[in-house]
């Protein structure tokens, strides 16, 4: 970092002390499946600030498992700005790393979410084991790939919409929900710590039925591993996911970068960030850009965090907690 | 307190001093870290995160799995040197070399590379699936990645050198004279190696079979890719150490990470009592 600021310097002082425009550093630490939408964002945003202010900004990435990303705020690593797959990380990093208020999630529009998402079922091409919806997971012969909700973001989202698709079912009650999701994991052959790590094994290693995935993620494995390999399936409901967006303010303070790591995110909900945003299958909060690209986003009925979960405060304590829901699915003699 | 026998050496203080100090810097110093940070803990909390059933089962996944991998490693590793000490061929300094390799490989890339190999769709996994050669031979398919039995793979990959790299100049050194001195006295092959030659390499071949199980112990980058990591059947115990940071639980993960340092601990102790009891057995200087 600092390292950083020196060659800067160095190189401005080179250049002679005339007029210079102004360089920033910004550091965007974010979850695993995001790497290749900030890359093209970065790029338009660097673009945008440099036309509006004349300044250059450049913005490095970070990516892993949002719950470690979390973590090494928490422990130090000098984030600008964070965006992650779930709330709760950033709250942690709120409650326990001290380093930005505890309603950051009122700071931009959408409960800080610019765009969402939803999980999907990716399965192999044609479909060979007639995979429709979520009760066709408990089925005896399907292998399901998901992720470990202990360690990664996108496994809770998974989690949860099968959860809230059994509340959903005449008669769904909590111990049915219980059950049901208890059924599905009996079914998974192998819990990777990170949705990048499952996709690897179910696309690369030939394991599973199905894989329960983040909609650009299944999109992407088209892309990645050719379109004539997988089909992704819309379950007949899902939960909406809102990967929130937060300013680290201690961060951003210190460094006094606060009014373009703040540019930054918002320029996220702006015509051209909603469309980059589309373009990498993230579903464009805005409603001209979503209407534009309604081909590519199947409407289906999606559950939300805080309206059917309580929130994600809630929802960790009973579900993924030590002892929630998760924990004792996995209880020996069961 | 006064020591029996007083070097002949000169800076025996200086040496004694810096070798504590170095060794609480490096060793002593984060490990204490851990054990006051556990400190934090009451004692049921502390009692009810390391006696969970699904952490007892990954104590005795990784403690079980090592110790499948060291003495494992103990058979072939032997081999491994005594070939490598007693016979000459051609591209013998190119096998020596790839010895060290786990030693210097990444550990991840190493798991990568076990896990593409040994998954059901692998260069040596198809053949163990039930339409594989080997699976149709038994009529039942064998999983090998993503069960117990990939950690073992992975643990032996991993502990190999240990083994031969403490071995082999033991056997080096060996005195061709000693072994000719008991054939002329009317030894067989067997009698020879078994009473002439394993006892001498004994202390080395346990001191190799100790490192070998304590780095299996805390292996973790190769694991995790071969693993599977289901609850109570395939985590291992630094798996849930991870597990716990990621859910921001860490004194739940050093609270796990004690134990285990505790166990390690005693284990080595016991491994170099046996060591130092053997050599003296024996005879020798220790």
């Amino acid at each position: 970092m600092r390292f950083n600021k020196i060659i800067a310097t160095l190189a401005l002082a080179a250049i002679g002390s005339t007029a210079w425009a102004a360089r920033v550093n910004l550091l965007n630490v974010s979850y695993d499946p995001t790497r290749e939408l900030y890359q093209d964002y970065n790029k338009a945003f660097a673009a945008h600030w440099k036309q509006q202010t004349g300044d250059d900004v450049t913005i490095r990435q970070s990516h892993g498992g949002s719950g470690k990303q979390a973590r090494s705020v928490i422990d130090g690593v000098d984030a600008s700005v964070v965006t992650l797959a779930l709330a709760y990380d950033i709250d942690a990093i709120a409650e326990k790393g001290k380093k930005l208020n505890s309603n950051w999630q009122k700071q931009f529009a959408h409960n800080s979410s610019p765009y969402t998402s939803t999980i999907v079922f990716l399965v192999r091409k044609g479909n060979p084991k007639k995979i429709k919806d979520w009760n066709d997971l408990v089925r005896p012969d399907v292998k399901v790939i998901t992720p470990n909700p202990k360690t990664s973001g996108g496994a809770r989202w998974n989690y949860l919409a099968a959860w809230g698709y059994a509340l959903k079912q005449p008669g769904g009650n909590e111990q049915k929900a219980a059950e049901f999701v208890g059924k599905i994991l009996k079914n998974v052959p192998v819990l990777d710590s990170g949705a990048r790590g499952a996709t690897v094994t179910f696309a690369e290693r030939g394991l599973g039925d199905v894989l329960l995935a983040w909609e650009n993620e299944a999109q992407l494995a088209g892309k990645e591993w050719g379109p004539d390999k997988f089909d992704t399936v819309y379950p007949s409901i899902s939960i909406l996911a809102e990967p929130p967006v937060a300013v680290v303010d201690k961060n951003v303070d210190k460094k006094g970068t606060r009014k373009v790591a703040e540019a930054y995110l918002q320029y996220l909900y702006s015509k051209e960030g909603q469309e980059i945003a589309a373009k990498h299958y993230y579903r464009p909060t805005d409603k001209e850009i979503a209407a534009k690209y309604a081909r590519q986003f199947p409407k289906l009925r999606l559950l939300t965090i805080d309206k059917d979960f309580g929130g994600w405060t809630k929802a960790q304590k009973t579900h993924f907690a030590d002892g929630g829901t998760f924990d004792r699915i996995y209880k020996p003699g069961k | 307190m006064t020591f029996k026998k007083p070097s002949v050496l000169p800076g025996f203080n200086l040496s004694l001093g810096y070798t504590l100090f170095y060794l609480g810097l490096i060793v002593l110093l984060p490990l204490s870290a851990l054990v006051y940070k556990t400190a934090g803990l009451e004692w049921a909390d502390f009692w009810s995160t390391v006696s969970d059933p699904r952490v007892v089962a990954s104590y005795r996944l990784t403690f079980g799995a090592s110790f499948i991998a060291a003495l494992l490693n103990l058979v072939f590793g032997l081999l491994v040197a005594w070939v490598l000490v007693r016979y000459s061929f051609p591209g013998k300094r190119l096998i020596d070399a790839m010895v060290d390799l786990p030693f210097a490989l990444p550990t991840a890339v190493a798991g990568i590379a076990l896990a593409t190999l040994y998954a059901p769709n692998g260069w040596i996994g198809k053949h163990f699936a039930e339409d594989g050669l080997i699976g149709e031979l038994l009529g039942k398919e064998i999983k090998l990645a993503f069960t117990p039995l990939g950690i073992v793979i992975a643990l032996i990959f991993i502990s190999l050198p240990f083994v031969v790299r403490t071995v082999q100049p033991v056997l080096e050194d060996l005195e061709i004279e000693l072994e000719e001195a008991a054939s002329s006295l009317g030894a067989s092959r067997w009698q020879i190696f078994s009473r002439v030659i394993l006892p001498t390499i004994w202390p080395a071949l346990l001191t190799g079979f100790a490192l070998a199980f304590a780095r299996a112990i805390g292996e973790y980058g190769s694991v995790v890719f071969i693993a599977g990591n289901m609850p109570m059947e395939s985590e291992i115990t630094p798996l849930l150490i991870i597990s716990k940071l990621e859910q921001f639980d860490y004194l739940g993960a050093t609270a796990i990470a004690v134990v285990m340092l505790a166990a390690s601990f005693a284990m080595l102790l016991v491994i170099n009592l046996l060591q130092w009891w053997t050599a003296k057995r024996l005879g020798r200087r220790t």
